[in-house]
């Protein structure tokens, strides 16, 4: 019998694994980035924030949680029961699911007898899955905005469908671009191929990158894009009319693809699992560096044990510098004793590592830019962003193939020359398109219409 | 019965009774939610074919596709009246019994034409790389198809927008 399930499993334990890993500790990650957001937002505007629940706020989450569960689940009289109970959780699952496509570390692991790659599944349409199944995100968005019967949810649904719509196309052009110079769709060969390479795809393809960026802060309703939430216009957009559990559903599934799309940004143009300077030996000292950072982290929550004044803030400050110590020794294990584990263990680390920044860079955004109205947003949209994105990716192709040897037609440039050729021509033509915008709007200024 | 024949009947039997939900639903909206289901049960169906590329693009392309045909239900159709009126409704019995001869007629068919229809068996990993063999079927093979089917589109869009917009 236990042999029979052993059997029946090995296949499947490494891809089950990561599946009860993202089921379970996501919604932890998502509240303890929402922290991490607040924390950034105090700094930005010079105040502590969280500081009660916990020494530094550092239990805020759970509290939170634990509010969320516990708190009445109020439907309007009029919305329609069904669609209202559904959308919540089609938002959630179509942002959990997307996690399955996305490829954490290298390599393939032998696990009773079975290969495995260190995602849910290795599948060779990747970026594509991942893109297709978020995008069904967004049917938990109109529906709940429809079925709570409301006007500021329904206008809320509608601009956030409108933002996705536009946004779309810009996305998944500059995906293209990232594509196009990988070659595949697999979330694992386009990192292999990075690392071939020696660049990370930020570096040749700058312009798809930001574009992506912007996109991607669009698509998942943040600010400066944040309309349909617009606090100040739709009291909270398309989820007004919901409160406890199932808000915090809407919260999870807009932190999830967050998430998701910085893993995205992280795959196709940070290098994922790479460390910086891959494969140079002269930078291997970088090796040390997860192990060093959270020693740091260990250090600075040690250094504040004895000055919190409560007694169980000491005793939390305590367990979260073990966990970071251990966490840090863990690190150091490839380094020194096993470095079969380098892969794994410092491939996770790295690419984490690039999600955080990339949340970071949200995060300082929604605090530094104004929101945007919304004819702005669309005319970003329509009249820049997927313009430009579509000449990048013509371009990025030119240069490809300026890049191929002599003997197949190409000139045999180096990358650096083909980054130059393609993000200078897109530039151009990006600025004639905005001179040809300006006059344009001073035509229509001046006939008065 | 292996786990695939288990997938199989389970992707069909949901594709078929959200196909009967979608067309009993009084609720427009519950109908295009029963309709993505439908349609989602019929990409797992390729996924399990080993058709990735078809199941990603069956996704994007129906999704974006029912959600437009969402809002045209939420701007143009009034649902209170909607859900009250009895629509189609009276010559249920007669639609029925036409349905039934239909069905009647293709099983028929298809039941005396059995042995014509012998497919050979494919060889596995026939669709390996999947998006590959698309594109190359598209780009290459039947390239010109394509394009004048992609130019005809862009014509109906363009077209669209002059007839609808008053001053370009």
């Amino acid at each position: 019998m236990i042999d029979l399930l052993i059997r029946f499993f090995a296949p499947h334990l490494v891809p089950l694994i990561i599946v009860l890993v993202v089921v379970l500790v996501l919604p932890l990650l998502a509240g303890y980035v929402v922290l991490l957001e607040r924390k950034v937002m105090a700094d930005i505007q010079a105040r502590l924030g969280p500081m009660r629940v916990g020494p530094h706020g550092l239990l805020q989450p759970i509290a939170d949680a634990v509010k969320l569960l516990l708190k009445e689940d109020i439907i309007p009289e009029n919305a329609d029961r069904f669609l209202f109970w559904i959308a919540p959780l089609i938002s959630v699952t179509a942002a959990m699911v997307a996690f399955a496509g996305l490829t954490f570390a290298p390599g393939k692991y032998e696990f009773f007898g079975h290969l495995n790659t260190v995602a849910v599944a290795d599948l060779n349409i990747g970026i594509l899955f991942i893109v297709a199944v978020s995008s069904m995100g967004i049917f938990g968005i109109v529906l709940g905005g429809w079925a709570s019967n409301s006007h500021y949810s329904l206008l809320g649904a509608l601009r956030s469908s409108a933002q996705m719509v536009s946004y779309e196309t810009a996305a998944g052009m500059a995906l293209i671009s990232g594509l196009l110079l990988a070659g595949s769709l697999s979330t694992r060969a386009i990192v292999e191929k990075q690392a071939a390479e020696g660049v990370w795809y930020v570096f040749f393809a700058p312009l798809a990158f930001f574009i992506y960026m912007v996109a991607s802060i669009a698509e998942t309703n943040r600010a400066p894009f944040d309309l349909p939430e617009a606090e100040s216009e739709l009291v909270a957009g398309y989820m007004t009319e919901f409160s406890g559990f199932r808000w915090a559903l809407y919260f999870l599934a807009e932190y999830c693809n967050m998430i998701v799309v910085a893993g995205i940004a992280t795959t196709v143009f940070l290098g994922g699992w790479l460390r910086p300077f891959e494969g140079t030996r002269e930078a291997d000292f970088l090796d040390l560096a997860p192990t060093v950072i959270f020693l740091g982290f260990a250090g600075y929550c040690l250094w504040r044990v004895p000055r919190q004044f409560e007694k169980i803030h000491k005793i939390v400050l305590s367990i979260f510098a073990g966990l970071c110590f251990v966490i840090a020794a863990a690190l150091a294990l490839p380094v020194t004793v096993q470095p079969a584990w380098k892969p794994v263990l410092h491939g996770v680390f790295w690419f984490l590592a690039k999600v955080v920044a990339y949340l970071y860079a949200f995060m300082w955004f929604r605090f530094t830019f104004p929101r945007y109205r919304f004819d702005q947003l669309m005319r970003l949209g329509w009249q820049w962003m997927i313009p430009v994105s579509i000449v990048h990716v013509m371009m990025l192709g030119l240069a490809l193939v300026l890049q191929r040897p002599p003997q197949q037609g190409g000139l045999g440039w180096a990358w650096w020359q083909g980054m130059l050729v393609s993000t200078g021509g897109t530039l151009l033509v990006a600025a004639w398109l905005g001179a040809l915008g300006e006059r344009r709007t001073q035509r229509i200024a001046e006939s008065g219409v | 019965m292996t786990l695939n024949t288990f997938i199989f009947y389970f992707f069909s039997a949901l594709a078929v009774i959200s196909a009967l939900l979608m067309i009993t639903r009084r609720n427009v909206v519950h109908s295009a939610i029963f309709l993505i289901t439908a349609l989602l049960a019929t990409a797992g169906i390729f996924l399990q074919l080993r058709a990735e590329f078809l199941f990603a693009v069956q996704i994007i392309l129906y999704v974006g596709g029912i959600m437009v045909l969402f809002l045209f239900v939420i701007m143009l159709v009034n649902l209170d009246v909607a859900v009250r009126q009895a629509a189609f409704n009276r010559q249920a019995w007669l639609a029925i019994l036409m349905a039934g001869a239909m069905m009647g007629t293709v099983a028929l068919a298809v039941w005396l034409g059995r042995a014509s229809v012998h497919l050979p068996p494919v060889k596995a990993g026939a669709l390996e790389p999947n998006t590959e063999l698309v594109g190359e079927a598209l780009f290459q093979n039947f390239m010109l198809p394509f394009e004048i089917a992609s130019v005809l589109l862009l014509v109906a869009m363009i077209g669209a927008v002059v007839m609808s917009k008053k001053r370009i």
